[in-house]
């Protein structure tokens, strides 16, 4: 009987500091996972965001540095171009790649810098308290709409990946979720191949991943799961955009 | 036969991988843990095929599968 699943020396063996259910847990492992898998943890370098996952650098055992918010990828694009021969990768969530650092995120992949980004959408702020963000769903409640998102007030939710796919800088962008187990294996290939890119030097590679918040959503951690399935997805559809 | 083997310390009581054993062999524990919450229990009589979906989908990496 040999071990066939078991934590990665990627990812420290901590207690992680998210919501039971929470996608980002997974979504950290993912990445551990393929850093590990390509042999490049000693040369990776990641950033963190600011938002839930602002703790990140403390679970992966590689190189991290954190940066303002929505910044992270202005800082990646500092450590690529003085570092090229490491892996530089951001890791973001909805509020700061697509709220706040739209700007930032829109002319990194517009200049077509050598980097790979993983985007956590959670259609909510999860740290602040779930307050609405630019890719909540229609009709969705969150704390500072408590009707539900209104086209008139709120406008509608920004899809970040197909705006970016219109660049030519960009290389890669695919959207995938983490509803069920094959869709996270799914998942992990989506962003071994993102990092696979950048060892290439391809360009700008994003991977959008659908990511469960239970405590925002109201839902239970299951229930939010059938969520992503039934409803986000039809938003935001899955599969490689560019 | 494969077994998993759940770090029940660590575990935060979503219960995904209760949801996602096809052979149903995870429990919600009656007994809390460490931080006070329910957390899961292996069946270990029961025919565990080692798929590692439980492992795959645990946020916490809380599973370890042997096969």
């Amino acid at each position: 009987m040999k071990k066939t699943f078991k934590r990665c020396q990627s990812l420290y063996d901590l207690p992680a500091h998210y919501c039971p259910g929470c996608g980002h847990g997974i979504a950290h492992r993912l990445v551990a996972e393929v850093v590990q898998e390509l042999g490049i943890r000693e040369k990776t370098i990641g950033i963190a965001p600011v938002g839930c996952a602002v703790m990140a650098y403390d679970y992966w055992n590689f190189d991290c540095s954190e940066a303002a918010h929505g910044r992270a990828l202005a800082v990646a694009t500092a450590i690529k171009r003085v570092h090229p021969q490491n892996i530089v990768f951001t890791y973001q969530g909805d509020g700061d790649l697509a709220a706040i650092g739209t700007n930032e995120t829109i002319h990194a992949a517009n200049r077509g810098e050598n980097l790979s980004v993983v985007f956590i959408n959670n259609a909510v702020y999860g740290m602040t308290g779930g307050q609405l963000a630019p890719t909540t769903l229609l009709g969705q409640k969150t704390s500072t709409s408590i009707e539900g998102r209104e086209k008139k007030a709120h406008g509608y939710p920004l899809k970040i990946s197909e705006m970016l796919a219109l660049l030519p800088g960009v290389c890669y962008i695919e959207r995938v979720s983490l509803h069920s187990p094959p869709e996270v294996l799914k998942a992990k290939r989506a962003i071994k191949q993102a990092f696979k890119n950048q060892i290439n030097n391809l360009g700008f590679s994003l991977v959008e991943i659908l990511s469960p918040c239970p405590t925002y959503w109201g839902l239970a951690p299951k229930e939010s799961l059938d969520w992503i399935r039934d409803v986000m997805q039809k938003e935001f559809p899955l599969g490689r955009i560019k | 036969m494969a077994k998993i083997i759940i770090n029940q310390d660590r575990c935060k009581g979503c219960f995904l991988c209760v949801n996602f054993c096809p052979k149903g062999l995870i429990k919600k524990s009656v007994k809390l843990n460490k931080q006070g919450l329910n957390f899961v229990e292996f069946d270990s009589n029961g025919e565990c095929i080692g798929c590692m979906q439980c492992a795959v989908i645990c946020p916490d990496c809380c599973i370890e599968v042997d096969k």
